[in-house]
């Protein structure tokens, strides 16, 4: 089931997703919530869709079963969306004209009228919310209990006037429905109870200090922050300095010469402010410190749309920064992957000492679903750095390229980086057959790398006839098309590693008949890094770049129209 | 043999007479006098005939890019305050270039010392106006005379109450000399900018033309003083040399930073806390 809440900025939408999200799921409905916001503080209109599930989903629909307006105006923008299956609920006030033909089902509450008889307009949230706790048979306790815990900073009184017209809310929803007519009845796990409830923003960070983070500097960008915040949050509790520099170019400098101190740095920041971190990554190329990038993507070119989500800075991370040198980057799918991969991506980056990109998307990090766990028993905890002898030298050649790393202060070596070329001690040199060596042995860490890779994990049948591919945030949408469509001579071939690009790759490609790349940009990016690495152009391409998340219903359309009719030979008989 | 000569001969990239060599050796002069054991000490530098420094003195150092020299120095000595971090450029890197992070780096006073080399020159690249290039100096670039008004690096950094801001010559090695250590041994971010004669791109501030143009401020003077001082970073005319302006007692970086109030170690000697960790993950089940 999905709810839409339609509302205003500034009217508590986020708060209201946060408590329903919460409560529902400990009540064992799987839940998943995503909220598209306008780039203003106040006013314009935002919403949030919820979705309740016996199964677990994972993405956001064009669908909608349960509208609730919450101002004036605030169906305007789902016209398209709004079917007449579609249940609305609300204040009368907020309903269009055209809704009330009588063809359109129609749930009134006057939830203004009630909030304002608990104490004001400011309980219309904690209304709604009673009413959605009562249609979904949640027990008011527990309903309470989250209440208390979310709106904990409100003072008791404050407190009180929310409970009383959650209350109200709650008794409301008995009267809401006509007799014989049904509740919500969607079955519920008791497992989903006690799992773990995330968003990408959390999955991002946890990993983060599971890969052993200890210094966050960076400068704020959406949909980056979140990650910044995250770090400063925990920064007493698990050891951590967090910086908010005075650009991006300080930012990821600071994050260099933490490495180089022996600390374990990440920055996260958006495309506008990557572009200004980009000299910094050819730094850590040739200096060969690692470096860990969370780069959140958002629409450009320039300030695009600031709070929506795409996928179109692949190619600038693949590549940015002058000159040549290696680097990974990873590109989780789903919020476990957001946890494993950014772990992953300090142990690859202090191994290989090369920047590793984490690319995810607005979409991808404000999501909230529930999750099984997240695997902390992995603890990434490996250290790579020496203590150094007198005759270190931090250059030194070696077979892999990659040379033990020393750093000051632990030891009896000099720990020598250099931006201008340099011999194996770290001076600067102009010498040809040096500057030759050098670069090979940046470049032989790619070998290295390329064995660590990801491989991108295949859904639905071996033995398909059509593979449709994507990566990063595109998963689940992707995975919910394919459903809807039903077919069964369709796999999916998900990569949460982009680069370098595994060399499966082909093999994969090569087995299909027909070939769609699904991505959130406008020229198919992905689709040209496979081209390049591998030879193989793909057959057609679902490409979505509105700054609106991918829908499944995208997928399923797009699905539709490029496989056409299926193959009555495709013999699995 | 000082603790920072190389026990081999170094071929260095400068001009016979230019002033780096001066100001290199009041380095060294500075860390020898200070007993400090060259495994602690990291220079910072960027990119410029000055930054080139920490090349020529057996020290750990981080050679970034052209202008992001305080940023990575204010970060190692975040990872691990128990290094003597100095960082060490040219004028047009650090103030030119590096503009924005000088004011930062003074507004987040980490316990660093920041070496100006001030050849009012861009000299590695042959010859351009610099920030602190006066007014009417005719370059390749700036061929009619630079017309804007030099950059007060001094007075720039009393405005933003920098903890400890002086000025040198290096043609006075000793007075360059001691004004390094004290601006070492204080506590917070320190600025040592000094006066640098390039003899090859700067032929009208030269080694006769700063000393004409600075004196040595006088025994009575109070660096304690911050209106005093901006009045002295200010005045027309001869340059003071000596140090300008203390602010005692300010808060450093490091200090600020709360994971250190509970525990002293450096950053490279932590581990995840895996039971903090399963304990966040937990919290997110309720
Ligand atoms: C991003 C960038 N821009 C420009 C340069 C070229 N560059 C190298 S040093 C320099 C100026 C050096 O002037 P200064 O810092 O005063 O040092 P000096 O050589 O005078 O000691 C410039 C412009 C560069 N290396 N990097
Ligand atoms: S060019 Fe100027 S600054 Fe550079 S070494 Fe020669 S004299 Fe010194
Ligand atoms: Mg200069």
């Amino acid at each position: 089931m999905s709810i839409v809440f339609s509302g205003q900025a500034g009217q508590g939408l986020q708060t209201l997703e946060a408590l329903l999200t919460r409560m529902l799921k400990r009540s064992g409905y799987n839940v998943f919530s995503y909220s598209e916001f306008m780039s203003r503080i106040r006013g314009g209109n935002n919403s949030t869709q919820v979705r309740v599930s016996s199964r677990r989903v994972f993405s956001y629909t064009r669908r909608i079963d349960l509208f609730v307006p919450l101002h004036e105006n605030a169906m305007e923008r789902f016209h398209d969306r709004i079917t007449q299956e579609t249940v609305i609920l609300g204040d009368r006030a907020f309903i269009e004209e055209q809704y009330l033909d009588g063809h359109h089902p129609v749930l009134e509450v006057p939830i203004n009228e009630v909030a304002r008889e608990k104490g004001g307009a400011v309980y219309a949230n904690t209304v709604l919310l009673g009413i959605l706790a009562g249609l979904f048979f949640v027990d008011s306790d527990l309903m309470h209990e989250e209440i208390r815990m979310i709106l904990s900073g409100l003072g008791e009184d404050r407190l009180q006037k929310n409970l009383d017209a959650s209350d109200e809310g709650y008794e409301r929803s008995k009267k809401l429905l006509k007799p014989g007519q049904a509740a919500v009845s969607i079955e519920r796990t008791a497992e989903v109870r006690d799992e773990v409830l995330t968003d990408g923003i959390n999955a991002v960070g946890l990993g983060g200090l599971a890969g052993g983070c200890t210094f966050v500097s960076s400068y704020p960008m959406s949909p980056s922050t979140g990650v910044l915040v995250f770090f400063t949050k925990k920064a007493e509790s698990s050891g951590v300095v967090v910086e908010q520099a005075e650009d991006e170019i300080s930012a990821v400098n600071m994050a260099i010469g933490s490495w180089y101190a022996g600390g374990r740095a990440l920055v996260t920041t958006s495309g506008g402010g990557y572009a200004l971190m980009v000299e910094g990554l050819s730094l850590a190329g040739c200096i060969e410190s690692p470096l860990v990038i969370h780069l959140g993507q958002r629409p450009g070119p320039a300030t695009g749309l600031p709070t929506r989500t795409e996928q179109a800075d692949l190619q600038f991370a693949l590549y940015s920064g002058h000159g040549e040198f290696p680097r990974a980057i990873l590109a989780p799918g789903t919020h476990e992957q957001g946890f494993s991969h950014t772990r992953h991506a300090f142990y690859l980056a202090d191994k290989y000492q090369v920047p590793v990109f984490i690319l995810t998307d607005q979409f991808f990090l404000e999501r909230r679903y529930n999750v099984p766990d997240l695997d902390t028993s992995k603890v990434y905890d490996q250290r790579f750095i020496v203590q150094t002898r007198a005759d270190y030298r931090r250059y030194a050649l070696t077979e892999n390229g990659v040379s033990p790393r020393g750093i000051p202060g632990f030891g009896e070596g000099r720990v020598r980086a250099d931006s201008d070329e340099h011999d194996e001690d770290g001076f600067i040199t102009e010498d040809f057959s040096t500057r030759t060596a050098m670069v090979n042995k940046r470049l032989k860490k790619l070998s290295g790398l390329q064995m660590e890779v990801f491989p991108p994990q295949l859904f639905g049948p071996e033995d398909y006839r059509n593979l449709v591919v994507c990566w990063g945030s595109s998963l689940h949408a992707v995975q919910e098309g394919l459903d809807m469509l039903g077919r069964d001579d369709t796999a999916i071939l998900h990569y949460s590693q982009v680069y370098p690009l595994a060399e499966v790759t082909a093999e994969y490609l090569e087995r299909a008949h027909k070939k769609i790349v699904v991505e959130s940009n406008a020229t198919a990016q992905f689709a040209r890094l496979v081209r390049s690495e591998t030879g193989i152009a793909f057959d057609g391409a679902i490409l979505k770049y509105s700054g609106l998340p991918l829908m499944p219903e995208d997928v399923c359309e797009g699905l539709h129209e490029k496989l056409g009719k299926k193959e009555s030979t495709h013999g699995r008989l | 043999m000082g603790a920072y000569d190389f026990d081999h001969a170094v071929d260095i990239a400068w001009c016979p007479g230019c002033g780096n060599f001066r100001i290199l050796e009041s380095v060294k002069d500075a860390l020898d006098e200070l007993e400090l054991d060259p495994a602690n000490v990291v220079f910072v530098s960027g990119i410029g005939q000055a930054a080139k420094t920490p090349q020529y003195l057996n020290a750990h150092y981080f050679n970034g890019l052209h202008g992001r020299t305080l940023p990575p120095a204010t970060a190692i000595k975040a990872s691990n305050p128990e290094l003597i971090v100095i960082a060490e450029s040219g004028d047009g890197d650090m103030y030119g270039e590096g503009g924005n992070h000088f004011m930062h780096a003074i507004r987040r006073n980490p316990d660093i010392t920041n070496i100006v080399h001030n050849n009012m020159v861009y000299a590695l690249t042959k010859g351009q106006a610099s920030p602190t290039t006066r007014q009417g100096f005719v370059t390749p670039v700036q061929v009619h005379g630079v017309t804007q008004e030099p950059f007060n690096p001094v007075a720039v950094a009393i405005a933003l109450d920098a903890s400890f801001v002086a000025r040198a010559f290096a043609g006075d090695a000793r007075q360059t000399t001691d004004l390094i250590k004290k601006a070492i041994t204080h506590k917070g971010y320190a600025l040592v900018d000094i006066f640098q004669p390039c003899v090859t791109y700067n032929k009208v501030n030269t080694y006769g033309w700063f000393k004409q143009n600075t004196y040595t401020l006088e025994e009575s003077y109070d660096p304690t003083d911050r209106e005093a001082a901006f009045r002295k970073a200010t005045e027309p005319g001869k340059f003071p040399l000596g140090v300008l302006y203390i602010k005692e007692g300010k808060p450093t970086f490091e200090e600020g930073l709360s994971l250190y109030r509970q525990d002293a170690r450096p950053l490279y000697q932590r581990t995840v806390d895996m039971e903090m960790l399963r304990g966040l993950v937990d919290s997110m089940r309720t």
